[in-house]
C-alpha cells in the first residue's frame, strides 16, 4: 500500500510527463486504446503562466516572461477526476493528459503505465540522452604543453 | 479647416492585400512552413519569444512569418497575443542549478567541476560565408560522447563558500510585474530584470558595451554561462500540490564584477546576472552587465552620470514595442495638429513683417 505522499509523488511524475509530451506522439501512443466517456469539470482553456526565475539564479525571485499552458478538467463515470496543465495552446493534448491522469487513478492504471507513460518516459529519457552526449563531446580537454623535454 | 475622415479604406485593402502578395514573394519558390522556420531559424524563434515576453515557439515561427522577417514587427505581433490570454497563475522560480546544459563555460576557472562544455556555438567558426548551405544536403550529425547525468554546479556557489563574492540571500516574495501595474521608479531589481529579460537585444547590447567603453565601467567576468531545458513548476490549488507544466530552453550569464567593501566588511566580488528565454546569450551577458551597471547605488558606488546607472532611462527606452509604437505613429496622419503649426508660424510671420514694416515707415 502507497502512502498519500508517495501517491502524489507517482501522481505529479505522470502529470509532468504527461504535459512535456509532445502532443501527437501521446495521441498516437492512445489511438488504439478504448476511451472512455467522462464530463467536463473545466473545458480547455489556454492561458498564460507567469514563469518566475530567482536573481542571481539563487536569489529572491522576479518575473521572467510567460508561457502558454492549456488546461482542464474532467470527471470519468466510474468517478475518477482528471486533471491537466500542458505546454503549449493544444486543447486536444490537455485533455488526452486528463483522461490517462484519470485512467491512472482507477483499474486501467496498469494499461495506461505500459502503454502510454512507459513508452513516453522511455523516449524523453532517449531525447535527454541523446543532447548530453553531443554536449559531452563539447567538453573542452584541456592538456598543458610541456616546454624543453 | 476642412479634414477628410474617410476615404482610405480602399487604399487601405489594397495595401494589404499587395502586402500579402509581397509576404508571399515569387510564387516559383516553395513557400516557407512554420515548423521551417520554427526549426531552422530557432534563434529568431527565441528572440521574438524573449522580447515578446511569451514562451511558445510555433507562435513565434508563425509571428516572424507573418511579419515577414521584421523581428520587432514579429515580437509585436506576439504581445498583442499574449495580452488576450488569461493569466493562469504563475510558476515557482524556475531551478537553473538543475539545468540541463547544452553549453556551459565559465570565463573564470579553467577546470570548473563540470567542465567547459561549449554546446552548439558560433564562437571559434571562421565567419566565413558557407556556400555548401546553398545547397541541399544531407542532415549533418553531431558527434557524442559518455553523457553527465550528474548536476552542474554553478561557478558563484564556489566563490560564494568562501564568502569571496556577494550572496544571493534565497526568499520566497511575490515580485512586481510591470506587466500587471504601471512602472514606477525607483523600480529595483526584480522589476529591473523583468524589464531587461525583454528589453529590446541591440538597446540592452548597445548600454552594456557602454559601460565597457568606460561610461559606468563595473569590470565583469563571465564566471558563468549556461545554456540548456529547466522544468517549470507550478502550484495547483484544485489538487493541493505542485506539478510541473512544461520545459523551457532558457541562457543564464552570471557575471562576477569588481569588488564591494568597506572599513568594516572585507572586499567582496559583485554579481551581474542575466536569464533570458531561449539560445539568446547575447542578450543574457548585456542583461547581466546592465543589470550590475544598475546596482551602483545598493553597492554604495558613485552616480558617474552615466547611462546605463540612470534606471529610469535604460528601462524607459529598453522596450522596443513602446519605442516603435512612439516613433512610428508619427508617421500617421497628424494634419490637424500640423495645419494648427502652419497657422501659427503664418502669424508669427505676418506680425514681424508688419512690425517690420511699421519701422520702415517710422524713419
Amino acid at each position: 500500500m502507497e502512502t498519500p505522499e508517495q501517491e502524489i509523488a507517482a501522481r505529479r511524475g505522470w502529470m509532468g510527463l504527461l504535459a512535456r509530451a509532445p502532443a501527437q506522439r501521446l495521441a498516437a501512443l492512445l489511438e488504439s486504446a478504448e476511451l472512455p466517456g467522462f464530463d467536463w469539470l473545466r473545458v480547455p482553456e489556454t492561458g498564460g503562466v507567469m514563469v518566475r526565475g530567482r536573481m542571481g539564479g539563487t536569489g529572491a525571485p522576479f518575473n521572467l516572461g510567460e508561457m502558454t499552458v492549456t488546461r482542464c478538467a474532467l470527471r470519468l463515470a466510474s468517478g475518477e477526476v482528471g486533471h491537466a496543465h500542458v505546454q503549449g495552446r493544444n486543447r486536444a493534448h490537455a485533455e488526452r493528459a486528463a483522461l490517462v491522469d484519470a485512467l491512472m487513478q482507477g483499474a486501467r492504471a496498469d494499461e495506461m503505465q505500459s502503454s502510454v507513460l512507459a513508452p513516453l518516459a522511455a523516449e524523453e529519457a532517449a531525447r535527454r540522452e541523446g543532447r548530453a552526449a553531443k554536449a559531452a563531446a563539447t567538453k573542452v580537454d584541456f592538456f598543458t604543453m610541456v616546454r624543453g623535454e | 479647416m476642412y479634414v477628410a475622415v474617410k476615404g482610405g479604406e480602399r487604399a487601405i485593402d489594397a495595401a494589404h492585400e499587395w502586402l500579402a502578395e509581397e509576404r508571399r514573394g515569387d510564387a516559383t519558390v516553395p513557400e516557407l512552413t512554420v515548423p521551417q522556420i520554427r526549426e531552422q531559424m530557432a534563434l529568431a524563434v527565441n528572440r521574438v519569444m524573449a522580447e515578446g515576453s511569451l514562451y511558445d515557439p510555433d507562435l513565434a515561427a508563425l509571428a516572424i512569418k507573418q511579419a515577414r522577417g521584421d523581428l520587432i514587427e514579429a515580437i509585436f505581433l506576439i504581445r498583442a497575443y499574449r495580452t488576450t490570454l488569461p493569466r493562469l497563475g504563475h510558476s515557482a522560480p524556475v531551478e537553473t542549478t538543475a539545468m540541463r546544459c547544452d553549453r556551459r563555460i565559465s570565463a573564470t576557472f579553467k577546470d570548473v567541476p563540470g567542465g567547459q562544455v561549449l554546446g552548439p556555438t558560433f564562437d571559434y567558426t571562421h565567419r566565413l560565408l558557407d556556400f555548401a548551405l546553398e545547397a541541399e544536403g544531407e542532415a549533418p550529425r553531431a558527434r557524442t560522447s559518455e553523457p553527465r547525468r550528474e548536476p552542474t554546479p554553478r561557478v558563484t556557489e564556489f566563490l560564494n563558500k568562501d564568502g569571496l563574492i556577494q550572496d544571493e540571500p534565497r526568499s520566497d516574495g511575490t515580485p512586481p510585474d510591470m506587466t500587471r501595474e504601471p512602472m514606477e521608479y525607483p523600480a529595483g531589481r526584480p522589476l529591473r530584470l523583468q524589464a531587461l529579460t525583454r528589453g529590446d537585444e541591440g538597446f540592452v547590447l548597445g548600454m552594456a558595451y557602454s559601460t565597457q567603453r568606460g561610461y559606468g565601467r563595473n569590470h565583469p567576468f563571465v564566471g558563468e554561462l549556461r545554456i540548456g531545458a529547466v522544468e517549470v513548476e507550478m502550484e495547483v490549488p484544485e489538487l493541493g500540490f505542485s506539478v510541473c507544466i512544461g520545459e523551457l530552453t532558457l541562457t543564464e550569464c552570471e557575471t562576477v564584477n569588481q569588488f564591494a567593501g568597506s572599513k568594516t566588511e572585507p572586499a567582496q566580488f559583485t554579481r551581474g546576472y542575466g536569464l533570458v528565454f531561449g539560445q539568446t546569450e547575447r542578450k543574457a551577458i548585456s542583461m547581466a552587465l546592465v543589470d550590475r551597471a544598475l546596482r551602483w547605488e545598493e553597492l554604495g558606488e558613485e552616480y558617474l552620470g552615466a547611462p546605463a546607472q540612470d534606471e529610469e532611462f535604460v528601462l524607459a527606452h529598453s522596450d522596443n514595442i513602446q519605442g516603435t509604437g512612439f516613433l512610428e505613429h508619427i508617421k500617421l496622419p497628424h494634419y490637424v495638429d500640423f495645419q494648427s503649426e502652419l497657422e501659427l508660424v503664418r502669424k508669427m510671420r505676418a506680425e514681424a513683417m508688419g512690425m517690420a514694416s511699421v519701422k520702415e515707415a517710422a524713419e
